[in-house]
């Protein structure tokens, strides 16, 4: 459904080039979970950004759903790593933002908010401002944004990165139980391996900048996955054991 | 003249001194007992000063210069009783006020469109640099003609100065927006007309607010200038007559209703701010 296709993306500064994703080739079935995982600074957000249509590739192209992305798509839901939460506007307000521009209304809207919002845990937050909230509770609004917004495919860039182990758990089974229940198709940038291995179909990783893809891993871990056991298995060993084995030559590559 | 510009000065100063930036300063968390230790400290700075006026008037400074408090004192009692007063104080702040509305919505409305539309902005943009650069007063004389001696002359130069400061505190403040938080409305299909309402224009209030908050004192001085230059009513007609007759007591006591005025009008300002922007303050 999703198709890159000899993408590279170059940044420049000047004079100078800054090559954040090069000749990278992939196709992402629909209703997939791919992972991306690699060092940091490595161009997975760029590549969120291309498929989310805001910046445009500077060789080859990405096809969504058969036709080239030109401009913003729409199709996706985005939650990037920095929160995007409308600073002026109430939990509430903000998780109901994609309603409003729908134009549904108000008491349905709100409504709907607060079901999310109690899904996210922030049950007794629906008035606070983000500027109010931890780090990881503006996370979990945009979380419940764009669980709202309901878009066919979910970009994630490290939506899980600021919670406790607890609270990543629980988000990880409810952003499981969503994507299978809204038939999503989820592509999510983590720094995390454990993350990776348990949630996603097919793991993949990055190579350091610019970025193309070292190693295509799928996880035939069987759904609906038990996000708390899943990990105890020596399948899931095995295959943590192998992307780790690669993960870590880039990591040490970077540190030379 | 002097009284009068001397005080546009020093307002001219403490707009500048306010920092336009879209973080408005906040008041000190003071406990409730130091907040009255100081308004006593306040009270008595202003009464040492009086004080000091007195005693000097007459004895170190004449006193057809300086006048002195007792006098001046006097004559607002006098203009208050008879009630002479309070048309003139009616008929600057309808000018500051209309002028103030006028060249609110205008400067916003232009300062929101430019924003909005590089090439309009860019288009116009060496004009709008001259036209700013221009003193603003300069023109009162062309409102004069164009607006007749009345009332309109006074709050047209009033809403141009007001225009511009609001105009370019709110061109920079859209400019300001977080691209992302535009990225983002846009993802999830709002449209332009979204975007401007429910992204942009609550981004760029802070901003907004504060070109109101500097654009608010000039307000008042393109009405009190307007009356100086030809006016039968308002505190400007007033000061310009007290001079002219060489009523020191006067000039004092007019310029002591155009300050009290000036601090109302800003006190004013600050608690629409903070109405309609309560998540900002609740932060801090």
């Amino acid at each position: 459904m999703i198709r890159i296709e000899n993408v590279s993306k170059s940044f420049y500064k000047r004079d100078t080039a800054v090559d954040a994703v090069q000749n990278m080739n992939l196709v992402i079935a629909r209703r997939e979970i791919v992972a991306v995982i690699g060092p940091s600074g490595c161009g997975k957000s760029t590549l969120l950004n291309m498929i989310a249509g805001l910046y445009a590739p500077t060789r080859g192209r990405v096809v969504y759903k058969g036709a080239p992305v030109s401009g913003i798509n729409t199709d996706v839901g985005y939650m990037t790593q920095k929160d995007n939460l409308l600073p002026w506007r109430s939990v509430r307000d903000n998780v109901a933002f994609p309603l409003e521009l729908a134009g549904i209304a108000k008491a349905e809207r709100l409504d709907r908010a607060d079901q999310v919002i109690q899904h996210v845990g922030l049950s007794g937050f629906e008035d606070r401002y983000p500027n109010e909230l931890s780090g990881g509770m503006r996370k979990r609004a945009c979380l419940g944004r764009m669980m709202l917004y309901g878009a066919e495919t979910a970009l994630l860039d490290e939506p899980f990165a600021a919670l406790d182990a607890q609270l990543k758990l629980a988000m990880h089974d409810l952003m499981l139980r969503l994507a299978s229940e809204n038939n999503q198709t989820v592509i999510l940038v983590t720094h995390d391996l454990m993350e990776a291995v348990t949630l996603a179909d097919r793991v993949l990783v990055c190579t350091r900048r610019p970025a193309t893809i070292a190693l295509e891993q799928h996880i035939d871990l069987k759904r609906p996955r038990d996000v708390l056991n899943v990990r105890f298995s020596s399948a899931f060993k095995e295959h943590y054991d192998t992307l780790w084995e690669r993960l870590r030559v880039e990591y040490s590559e970077e540190r030379v | 003249m002097t009284q009068p510009e001397l005080n546009a000065d020093r307002t001219t100063a403490a707009g500048v001194e306010a920092p336009p930036s879209p973080v408005p300063a906040r008041v000190a968390p003071f406990k409730s007992g130091g907040r009255v230790a100081m308004a006593l400290w306040q009270a008595a700075l202003g009464i040492a000063v009086l004080l000091v006026w007195q005693g000097a008037s007459g004895r170190l400074v004449d006193n057809f210069f300086v006048s002195n408090p007792l006098d001046v004192g006097a004559r607002l009692y006098r203009w208050t009783i008879d009630g002479s007063i309070f048309q003139h104080i009616g008929a600057t702040l309808y000018a500051t006020g209309m002028g103030f509305v006028i060249g609110s919505v205008g400067g916003a409305v232009l300062g929101i469109w430019l924003g909005v539309s590089p090439f309009a902005s860019r288009l116009l943009n060496p004009y709008l640099n001259a036209l700013n650069a221009l003193p603003k007063v300069a023109l009162a004389p062309l409102f004069v003609l164009w607006f007749g001696l009345g009332i309109e002359s006074k709050i047209a130069l009033a809403a141009v100065l007001v225009l511009f400061l609001v105009f370019l505190n709110t061109f920079a403040g859209v400019r300001e927006v977080d691209q992302d938080l535009i990225d983002g409305a846009r993802l999830m299909k709002a449209t332009r007309a979204q975007v401007i309402v429910k992204v942009i224009i609550p981004s760029a209030m802070s901003w907004v607010f504060a070109g109101l908050k500097i654009a608010m004192p000039y307000a008042l001085i393109g009405a009190v200038l307007g009356e100086m230059i030809a006016a039968n009513r308002g505190l400007g007609y007033l000061v310009q007559f007290s001079g002219s007759q060489f009523d020191t007591a006067g000039v004092f006591a007019v310029l002591f209703v155009i300050a009290l005025l000036a601090v109302g009008l800003n006190h004013l300002v600050d608690m629409v701010q903070s109405r309609t922007e309560r998540w900002r303050i609740i932060s801090r």
